[in-house]
């Protein structure tokens, strides 16, 4: 393999890291403050880019599209926490999975009711598509750059909300003592379904911006939520930059190893059963990476709890 | 009744008899109506009925059923409609590995199974039955066109790839039996798969003077966006599945001009063809797709075989649905030794017409083309 394709498979699984960062960042606030397992947090993504790819069909504008994602699925997580999670804070972890799966099937089908069974057409807008060429000679997909730069952006924002301002003292408060800030005033449920709707968001962002280069079709979420919830338990509940160096681990891993596993296989193996068995072995490696972490930090790399 | 509520009596009901004649012939169809691969059973289904509709047969009796896509649920779907609904044939299976779980049980009972879209090699080869036909096509059977076109077109160092499981592999071995140029590379994606950043990487590094693959879905929406994106100029082939009609508009432009392999296309000029495309548009409101055009095919030769022999005579029944006396929309059908069809294969394009993307024939990929388990089917 030359230099430069290794470098440019080194970019894809940043790259890739920074889109797990995106759809894992939501999940770990909610997962971090409020100690609540959200399956819907995929049925979130999904509502931010059909209504993406709703507004992108009426308006033709990217940006709109972009901002009627996040909208829609604050809009939609907020909603959610008032009629449903809020009855399930005092429930055990079995409740909320149950409660919150079926979410899902209830997203699911209301999606399918209000748009059909057809995947819809959401691209990216002109003045973003196409490659640019790197320093080096690589060609590289502007739009792919523009979402490691969005990640790097919204982890940077996320650092300063949560320590330098009001709302961010009161989730670091409400993570380690619930019952205290509430002692001191604040009004926890306000708090809980700000922080349930700031996570929406951000998946509905997630959504829309990585719908547009992959199908906007109903049951879109459901296999980005596994891979979020491997990236916070390898990262640490409740950490930004848990979350951050979890997306990236396992984006490069995932990357990499389904590049190099089976070219290391081809050397002493026929081609085809090369292939077969390093894609086989790659799609095992996070989660053997995730067993490692555990084993030897139990409670994730900058995790403070189990 | 008008259709739509047809349709309605048929899922909600599962066992509501449509017609009240005595002896009718009971069908059971299986198929995913929910979930990510609702819209193959969705199609499949209203092209079934499109033809039952238009049949108007009193002694038909249809039950539908939705399969989510997972096996065990298929399984249970099917023993159900066998022992208390005691339907006579099955159809509706999308996937192959659902069509696995339930088609020897069922023609072992000695049900009918017709296939509206799944073939599995073993089902044409050496797990062959009587009581099972396939109208659609065996999963090779497109890979293979693919390879020919691949041949005509002159692409010599072709990239290939498919998901790593059973009809992904079987998809890479059916383009290599027809293709007569290099491999440029060979690359299995995980299943479910929606970023192709590191598959682009290796296209691009490998040379390759075009790109053959196999994404069905919403993999297949994924990986043209992304090769449009990525500024590789390759030409790309692949089977029909990712150029669908009904998916074909979410790809948009990035799929314009691909080459692709099918067995039937909405402008195929036979009669019956221009009448079903009409008929189906009417109905539903938009243009029909390949695979609703498999489960109109399907429809309209368990009508032929009803029109022949008793449903309760399995043998002559058998017979009559052997002699596949229907007009398929796709021009000539025969069925081979195996029960699977024996068939022309088109090379489509994409195009666009007005605002709406959607595939144009351009030429022949193989004649009178039968599976190359035939040989292995004893019946």
């Amino acid at each position: 393999m030359s230099l430069l394709l290794f470098v440019e498979q080194l970019l894809n699984g940043l790259q890739f890291g920074m889109t797990l960062f995106l759809t894992a960042a939501g999940l770990t606030l909610v997962f971090g403050v409020m100690g609540l397992i959200n399956l819907a947090h995929g049925s979130l993504f999904m509502v931010g880019a059909f209504a993406a790819a709703a507004v992108s069909a009426a308006t033709g504008s990217f940006l709109l599209a972009m901002a009627a994602s996040i909208a829609a699925a604050a809009a939609a997580g907020a909603l959610v926490e008032v009629v449903v999670i809020r009855r399930l804070y005092r429930r055990d972890h079995l409740d909320q999975v149950l409660a919150t799966f079926a979410l899902i099937m209830i997203f699911s089908e209301a999606t399918r009711w209000l748009f059909g069974s057809f995947p819809l057409y959401l691209n990216i807008p002109t003045y973003l598509s196409g490659p640019v060429t790197l320093p080096g000679g690589i060609e590289y997909p502007l739009y792919r750059l523009t979402i490691i730069a969005v990640g790097l952006l919204i982890a940077i924002g996320l650092f300063l909300l949560i320590s330098r301002t009001r709302l961010g003292i009161q989730i670091r408060a409400g993570e380690s003592d619930r019952e205290m800030i509430a002692a001191l005033g604040i009004d926890i449920s306000k708090l809980y379904t700000i922080v349930f709707a700031l996570g929406a968001a951000l998946a509905g962002l997630a959504g829309a911006m990585i719908g547009a280069i992959q199908s906007v079709q109903v049951g879109m979420g459901e296999p980005v939520l596994i891979l979020a919830f491997v990236v916070i338990v390898i990262g640490g509940i409740g950490s930004i930059k848990g979350v951050l160096i979890g997306s990236i681990l396992v984006g490069m891993t995932n990357t990499m190893g389904g590049v190099l596993l089976p070219a290391f296989l081809r050397l002493f193996m026929e081609n085809s059963a090369a292939t077969a068995a390093g894609s086989a072995l790659a799609t095992m490696l996070i989660y053997i990476l995730m067993a490692l972490v555990l084993i030897v930090k139990p409670t994730g790399l900058y995790g403070a709890r189990t | 009744m008008k259709l739509s509520a047809l349709i309605l009596a048929a899922t909600t009901a599962a066992t509501a008899a449509i017609t009240a004649q005595a002896e009718p012939v009971k069908v059971g169809m299986i198929t995913t109506l929910s979930g990510g691969g609702a819209s193959l059973g969705l199609a499949i289904r209203d092209g079934f009925m499109l033809a039952v509709k238009q049949a108007g047969n009193p002694d038909l009796e249809i039950i539908i059923e939705d399969d989510q896509r997972k096996p065990d649920l298929a399984v249970q779907l099917a023993d159900k409609m066998i022992q208390s609904a005691k339907v006579d044939v099955l159809t509706g299976i999308v996937w192959s590995n659902l069509a696995m779980a339930v088609v020897p049980s069922a023609t072992a009972q000695g049900k009918f199974y017709l296939s509206p879209n799944a073939g599995p090699s073993l089902l044409a080869g050496k797990g062959c039955h009587e009581n099972y036909f396939n109208v659609a096509w065996q999963n090779d059977n497109l890979h293979e066109a693919a390879g020919a076109y691949a041949n005509t077109a002159g692409f010599s160092n072709t990239f290939i790839l498919a998901p790593n499981y059973p009809a992904g592999h079987d998809a890479l071995a059916g383009f290599k039996r027809t293709h007569e140029g290099e491999v440029a590379g060979e690359l299995f994606t995980k299943l479910g798969q929606t970023d192709y950043a590191s598959e682009l990487a290796q296209i691009r590094a490998s040379g390759a003077d075009s790109v053959f693959f196999f994404l069905p879905g919403g993999m297949g929406i994924s990986f043209l966006k992304q090769f449009a994106d990525s500024g590789i100029e390759t030409p790309l082939v692949g089977p029909a599945f990712s150029f669908d009609q009904d998916i074909l508009q979410a790809v948009g432009d990035a799929a314009m001009g691909v080459h692709n392999t099918s067995q039937w296309n909405k402008d195929l000029d036979n009669p019956a063809n221009m009448a079903f495309v009409e008929a189906f548009q009417a109905e539903y409101g938009r243009l029909p797709s390949l695979i609703a055009s498999q489960g109109y095919d399907t429809a309209n030769l368990l009508l032929s075989a009803m029109d022949k022999a008793d449903v309760k005579d399995a043998d002559s029944f058998r017979e009559a649905l052997r002699a596949a006396d229907f007009t398929s929309v796709r021009g000539d059908f025969a069925f081979g030794a195996n029960q699977h069809p024996v068939q022309d294969i088109y090379v489509r394009e994409v195009i666009k017409e007005g605002d709406v993307y959607t595939n144009k024939t351009v030429g022949v990929a193989l004649t009178d083309h039968a599976d190359a388990y035939v040989g292995e089917c004893k019946m």
